[in-house]
């Protein structure tokens, strides 16, 4: 299927939950849908027949600023060879989005880099913690608000 | 040795404590020799060679130098230690080797104590090493110590069973359990040997031939397994239980452990030669016999062994540890057994 | 296996034997995590009941980095040091992004020394991970040998760049400097020395009896649980999942040789099992020798210097770029907000997907299986950590 098909067949099956579609003029084709209608979203492009979406290549977090938290699914489906990115706008002062490791269990780890990395919460998540940065670790780093602490522990943090 | 002893001296607890000492002047230069051996072997069969520089010609006193500095080493002792087990481990296990040297014949004029049950004692006395690397297990308090232990424990008592079960066609055969008797019988050249049938009548030695041949393999492959050695050296292996029993031994006592098993290679080689192999006799009959030589041929059957069991580990994966159970219960066992009723159903007829 | 914990002994007065589960740590420092990779094992005796891996502790805060460079150019060290055992293929794959991200095309002779380069990469990593394996198996000379062949390939390295580990040399729209006067010689040399010497580590490693009881049937992988858990490269291929992305969703040249995809077949045992995994990176590494001999063959003169761009200002975007890493599938994903310096840089290592499916394999063998299901997965810890 064509990108231009996958965003249709969504937005048929979908209806307004889809925020937002580019196609052209992009580098990778994507489809923004609603941040509680993102694990509808997965089960039906993982289950629909014709799309299929078995493989979660990649799940990011980013910070788009002014307060904006965003997930970004890129995924792959290895029986029809066709590719989707998925994106989903989060507020940071609420930022909780629904776990989409039910779906593709390769999402968990990922899931929880986000988290240690943005501060998003995963609801629904088999194992909801840090993963790459100690258990205590003041604030997630990699938002664009992130000040690097003075001291950790007790330590000086050098420079 | 010990009539002459006794007679110079005139005092039987000198002349013993002479004759205990003995073999440790070979086990210790040959331990050090073993470990350079051990390296220089190891790295020539992977492509490199191996310690150099130490000493001038290849690296000779490399060993003595790592003894050397295994001395000087702090003895860290962890705070959560059984401290008296921790202590007393490594000196067990070299004990249970070291005194497993008592009765090997080293030539027909020197054997620490010719006891006329000498295998049986080796037998019993060797057992002793579990012991030691139980406490060291236990003492270390350490989960990876422990599991080595343990590993060890079972290994070495369920490898008891084929290699005693080994033992016993030789006993079977000459009728001895004291290891100079059972040289003796294999004197008078290559053919006399216990692993060609011993000095049988040449039907005969085709009817015994088999059964002698997989025992002595099977003791071969046991003693593997007994010394801890590649590919049973699952109570130490290193990419998974870090370094088994002797994780958190430094310094001297780890020296300890090491010497011992060395020392054990050895002493299950000497035995494997001394029962299958002729021990101290010449292979060619008289020629080059005498106690002298016999000391060479002894300890070059020995080293032959030492050799092999070099070889292996640098050539086998490690086996898992069921895999290890199964090879002693299902396969040495059973053939073993097979042996020993073989011969014995020779020896009724 | 679980008998005494549903059947707990009696003693002879009839008290309770306690018999309960023992959590042991196995790293960050231990001899077979390959790093410090942690894993907090709960074992019933020597069987392993569950396992929980605990990463990070080798954590440099990449992709925080990327966002304070003051170029593009100026990540792409950084990338060496993700997966320093391949450090060629990261290099690359960031570059890719890149290169989508700014619409350039890169000439047909950088095309080709940088699949030369990968090729190379693949095959020094891919001994590593053979080597290290045998090792955990405790098989040590196979190693060494490993070794000895992965020198060349590091010599050829250090003949191009200067460098023998971290390269730098890949760059956006190029390649660092040109290949050095003799470097095809030499590589087509290395190519006919190292042909036979497959064969020579399949003698010694690969259809050993005691090695092949160590690895079939462990730690089987089946394919489903591959797909679902994202797993990739010879993790994928090996539970005969045909998924190469050279072959599947070619970039670069890679559509214009002859090769092809090895699959785990299940010869000794399962399909997906450990031995399975491992052999096909040994297979592996004769399609990548096939790949360079034609590469190299076929590699045209031209410049190499001509799209490096001077100033890189992608247009604000994003792109998603993967490529094959000796260890699976590498994704770079790059935000850029139109100024000098990304705006968000993700790493999609292969390793650390792949890693995330071992306790679903693990669960039920024992600790030497452990040892060798790690193994097998093949994890760089610079990578999984980042």
């Amino acid at each position: 299927m064509t990108p231009l098909e996958i965003t249709d067949r969504l937005k048929a099956k979908l209806g307004d939950k889809v925020v937002d579609a580019k196609i052209d003029g992009v580098p990778d084709p994507f489809v923004k849908i609603a941040p509680g209608a993102i694990l509808d979203a997965a089960l039906l492009l993982r289950n629909d027949a014709e799309m299929e979406f078995d493989f979660l290549m990649c799940l990011s977090g980013v910070d788009n600023g002014k307060g904006i938290l965003g997930v970004v699914y890129h995924l792959y489906s290895m029986t029809n060879r066709h590719k989707i990115t998925v994106k989903i706008d989060i507020p940071v002062a609420e930022p909780a989005v629904p776990s989409v490791s039910s779906v593709w269990a390769g999402a968990d780890w990922h899931e929880r880099e986000a988290f240690d990395m943005f501060g998003m919460t995963f609801t629904g998540h088999p194992d909801h913690r840090r993963i790459l940065l100690p258990e205590d670790y003041p604030g997630h780093p990699l938002r664009k608000d992130f000040k690097v602490p003075e001291f950790y522990q007790g330590m000086k943090v050098p420079y | 040795m010990e009539p002459l002893l006794k007679g110079l001296l005139g005092n039987d607890i000198i002349t013993y404590v002479i004759m205990a000492f003995v073999p440790l002047l070979w086990v210790v230069p040959y331990a050090l020799f073993a470990v350079w051996l051990e390296r220089k072997v190891s790295a020539h069969m992977q492509d490199r060679l191996g310690p150099m520089r130490v000493g001038g010609w290849h690296g000779w006193a490399q060993t003595i130098a790592d003894i050397l500095k295994l001395i000087q080493k702090e003895d860290i002792v962890p705070a959560a230690a059984d401290k008296k087990l921790h202590f007393l481990a490594p000196f067990v296990v070299f004990i249970g080797s070291y005194a497993a040297f008592a009765t090997i014949p080293f030539s027909s004029a020197y054997v620490g104590s010719n006891l006329n049950i000498g295998l049986f004692y080796i037998v019993a006395v060797s057992s002793l090493v579990v012991v030691g690397i139980l406490m060291a297990g236990w003492g270390s308090n350490n989960k990876w110590s422990l599991f080595g232990a343990i590993r060890s424990a079972a290994q070495i008592i369920s490898y008891e069973i084929p290699t005693a079960l080994a033992l016993l066609v030789a006993v079977m055969l000459t009728g001895s359990l004291s290891l100079q008797e059972i040289t003796k019988y294999q004197d008078g050249g290559m053919q006399n040997w216990i692993l060609f049938g011993g000095p049988a009548s040449l039907p005969g030695k085709f009817l015994l031939m088999p059964f002698t041949f997989v025992s002595f393999i099977i003791l071969f492959v046991a003693s593997l397994a007994e010394t801890n050695r590649t590919p049973f050296d699952i109570p130490e292996a290193e990419s998974e239980l870090v370094a088994g029993y002797h994780t958190e031994y430094s310094g001297m006592k780890f020296a300890l452990f090491f010497l011992a098993e060395y020392a054990n290679m050895f002493a299950v080689s000497a035995i494997a030669a001394t029962l299958f192999l002729g021990g101290w006799t010449s292979p060619f009959g008289s020629f080059l016999g005498g106690p002298i030589w016999g000391v060479f041929w002894f300890l070059s059957k020995g080293m032959f062994f030492v050799f092999v069991q070099m070889w292996l580990r640098w050539t086998l994966p490690r086996m898992r540890v069921d895999q290890l159970m199964y090879i002693s219960w299902k396969v040495l066992t059973p053939w073993a057994f097979a042996c020993v009723l073989g011969v014995g159903f020779y020896l009724v007829m | 296996m679980n008998d005494l914990l549903t059947h707990p002994l009696k003693t002879s007065t009839g008290r309770t034997i306690r018999s309960e589960e023992m959590i042991i740590n196995m790293g960050p420092q231990h001899p077979s995590t390959h790093g410090v990779l942690r894993l907090e094992i709960v074992v019933d005796g020597e069987i392993v009941v569950d396992v929980i891996p605990h990463v990070g502790y080798l954590h440099r805060c990449f992709e925080k980095h990327c966002e304070s460079m003051t170029n593009y150019q100026q990540v792409i060290p950084y990338c060496d040091r993700l997966d320093y055992i391949a450090s060629m293929n990261m290099d690359w794959a960031y570059c890719l992004a890149a290169e989508k991200l700014l619409a350039i095309q890169v000439p047909e002779r950088v095309q080709y020394i940088r699949v030369i380069m990968a090729e190379l990469q693949r095959i020094a990593s891919h001994l590593i991970a053979l080597g290290t394996y045998g090792l955990d198996v405790g098989a040590f000379t196979p190693f060494l040998f490993m070794f000895r062949d992965r020198e060349r390939i590091l010599d050829l390295f250090e003949m191009t760049c200067g460098a023998r580990l971290l390269y730098n040399y890949i760059w956006i729209g190029g390649v660092s400097h040109d290949l050095p006067p003799g470097f095809v010689d030499k590589a087509k040399a290395f190519c006919k020395y190292f042909r036979p010497n497959i064969k020579e580590f399949n003698d010694l490693l690969t259809y050993n009896e005691i090695f092949i009881k160590r690895t079939a049937n462990v730690g089987v992988l089946p394919k489903d649980v591959a797909i679902a858990y994202a797993c990739s490269g010879p993790m994928l291929r090996g539970s005969g999942v045909s998924f190469d992305l050279r072959k599947d969703d070619p970039y670069s040249i890679y559509d214009r040789f002859e090769w092809s995809v090895p699959v785990g077949k299940g010869e000794v045992g399962t399909i997906g099992d450990c031995w399975d995994r491992y052999m096909v990176r040994m297979r592996e590494m004769t399609e990548s020798l096939n790949i360079l001999e034609q590469a190299l063959a076929q590699i045209p003169d031209g410049d190499v210097a001509s799209a490096i761009p001077k100033r890189i200002r992608p247009n604000a975007g994003d792109a998603y770029v993967r490529s094959e890493s000796p260890r699976g599938e590498i994704g770079f994903y790059i935000v850029s907000d139109g100024s000098g310096t990304p705006y968000r840089v993700k790493a999609r290592s292969p390793a650390f997907v792949n890693l995330s499916v071992t306790p679903e394999i693990c669960r039920g063998s024992m600790i030497a299986d452990l040892v060798a299901i790690v193994g097998s997965v093949d994890i760089v810890l610079g990578e999984v950590d980042r």
